[in-house]
């Protein structure tokens, strides 16, 4: 269990990893962990634009479907391939090897709206207290 | 409401457990995680509790009796010390209850009920009981704590627990005696996963200490911990209906594939009349076996023919031994004949599916 200091975090548990005016975005450890074993990924297609908060993938776990949002505004330029097959990166490695598209973004400064890692672990334990 | 708790509860949180609410039980969904222990179950074995499941006890001369005049299934076909999948149908046909009936004697009975039908189908018993006074019927939900220990390493497991030879049960089958220490339980050759396997009833007061006891007597066998969403996978790809998914009060067994526990012949029984009017006009759905093609199917997802639908999934998974995407659903009649091809819209997306005959996992052992 752990979120990197090095990520910013949303309240719909994706991680960003920004670099210059790219983002690469996953899930949280607690979001996959919530999901239980991911089976398989509908990941947007490379050049579709989304607004930040837009659906924008699909997780499907042995249980439920789970929904992936924006987390900022931009054209999708990447897409991790090697999540074919091999879903269950997303969950032994969520923020390594389970990333799952990349976004230049289109208002880099919505970045600064972004929760820090003290402040998305403070949002899920007050979550895991309320359940 | 406060959630209700099995005697194992403090050992699921011990162990690491997700906990759900589960027809007002607070239940183990998983403990290592669901594609983990579906492939310990289907390897090796697996322990359940099922405590939650609920247990009416029939008793009376002419217990049988009664039992055949609420139940799909032939009672009489019975002999004492087995056991039969059977249903509990309104007067429409549709069921109340799927159940499975052990005959602990000439006169006596257990009947399992499904967790979130107990109250419903204790009263429905006691309402239709065509023998009041002379059958009892006593809700002994609160009496038996259950687990299940299923998979090809089950009866090693089993018989560390217990003097009684369970090796050469036949399916079925249901013996009286000690079990991981606890008197007087029931000890049934049974099981929802399509594996070998036992589930024992045991005097709930007793009960507590068997779990730690059947774990250990695990520990050389790789016993694994099975939580509901393991138990769920396993019983689809066995083909087994869920009721509240495939079945309920506006669904019959000839449309749910269970033609093999309704015996029309036997005498009346509540819904037969309904039944034998369906079986002469013929039934307009069925429930069918799918494999999907690279989407996951869910319930109420739509199936279709060029467009039009002709039924909806009732569940789907991606089976975590096999590694297809396996479903069940119901089809207008002319479309379940295996091999049809078919779409399912699965979110707004088309994905082509292939009506299979269900179980989709038998076991070779």
């Amino acid at each position: 269990m752990s979120y990197p200091v090095e990520l910013k975090y949303t309240e719909d548990h994706e991680w960003v990893l920004v670099e210059g005016d790219v983002a690469t975005v996953g899930i949280t450890w607690h979001a996959q962990d919530s999901l239980g074993d991911i089976v398989f990924a509908q990941l947007p297609e490379v050049g579709s634009e989304f607004e930040s908060g837009d659906v924008c993938a699909e997780l499907e776990s042995v249980k439920a479907v789970s929904d992936v949002y924006a987390p900022l505004a931009g054209e999708i330029t990447e897409i991790n391939e090697d999540l074919d097959g091999a879903e269950e990166s997303i969950n032994q490695d969520p923020y390594g090897d389970g990333w799952m598209f990349k976004i230049q973004l289109s208002e880099p400064n919505a970045v600064a709206d972004l929760m820090d890692s003290t402040a998305y672990q403070k949002l899920i334990g007050d979550e895991n207290a309320a359940s | 409401m406060a959630l209700r708790q099995t005697v194992f509860h403090g050992d699921h949180i011990q162990a690491g457990a997700r906990m759900v609410d589960f027809g007002g039980w607070h239940m183990p969904i998983q403990y290592s995680g669901i594609i983990a222990e579906h492939v310990g179950v289907r390897r090796g074995v697996g322990l359940f509790d099922v405590s939650h499941m609920g247990e009416v006890r029939v008793r009376g001369e002419r217990a049988e009796e009664a039992l055949n005049a609420l139940l799909t299934n032939d009672v009489s076909a019975l002999p004492p010390g087995t056991s039969h999948y059977s249903a509990m149908l309104n007067e429409r046909g549709g069921f109340v209850d799927d159940v499975y009936v052990y005959r602990l004697a000439a006169d006596d009975f257990l009947v399992c009920v499904n967790a979130s039908n107990r109250d419903k189908d204790f009263a429905w018993m006691v309402e239709h009981n065509p023998l009041a006074g002379e059958v009892d019927f006593v809700d002994e939900g609160d009496s038996w704590a259950q687990i299940a220990l299923q998979g090809r390493h089950a009866v090693s497991v089993a018989s560390e627990l217990t003097e009684l030879d369970l090796a050469p049960l036949a399916r079925g089958a249901v013996v009286f005696g000690d079990f991981a220490g606890v008197e007087g339980c029931w000890i049934a050759r049974t099981g929802y996963t399509g594996e070998d396997g036992f589930e024992v009833f045991m005097p709930v007061e007793q009960a507590q200490p068997a779990w730690a006891r059947i774990v250990e007597a695990g520990a050389d066998h790789d016993l694994v911990l099975v939580g509901l969403g393991a138990r769920d996978t396993l019983r689809l790809e066995a083909g087994n209906v869920l009721y509240g998914n495939e079945i309920g009060e506006d669904t019959t067994p000839l449309e749910a594939g269970l033609r093999w526990i309704t015996k029309l012949d036997k005498g009346d029984f509540v819904g037969r009349d309904a039944l034998i009017r369906q079986r002469e006009a013929g039934i307009s759905r069925r429930l069918v076996g799918l494999e999907i093609e690279g989407r996951i199917g869910r319930p109420h997802q739509p199936i279709l023919i060029d467009g039009e639908p002709v039924g909806e999934l009732t569940s789907g998974t991606r089976s975590p031994w096999m590694g297809t995407n396996i479903a069940l659903g119901y089809v207008r009649q002319g479309h379940g004949r295996p091999g049809t091809n078919l779409d399912i819209d699965v979110r707004g997306r088309i994905a082509h599916a292939t009506v299979v005959k269900p179980p989709f996992f038998q076991r070779e052992y």
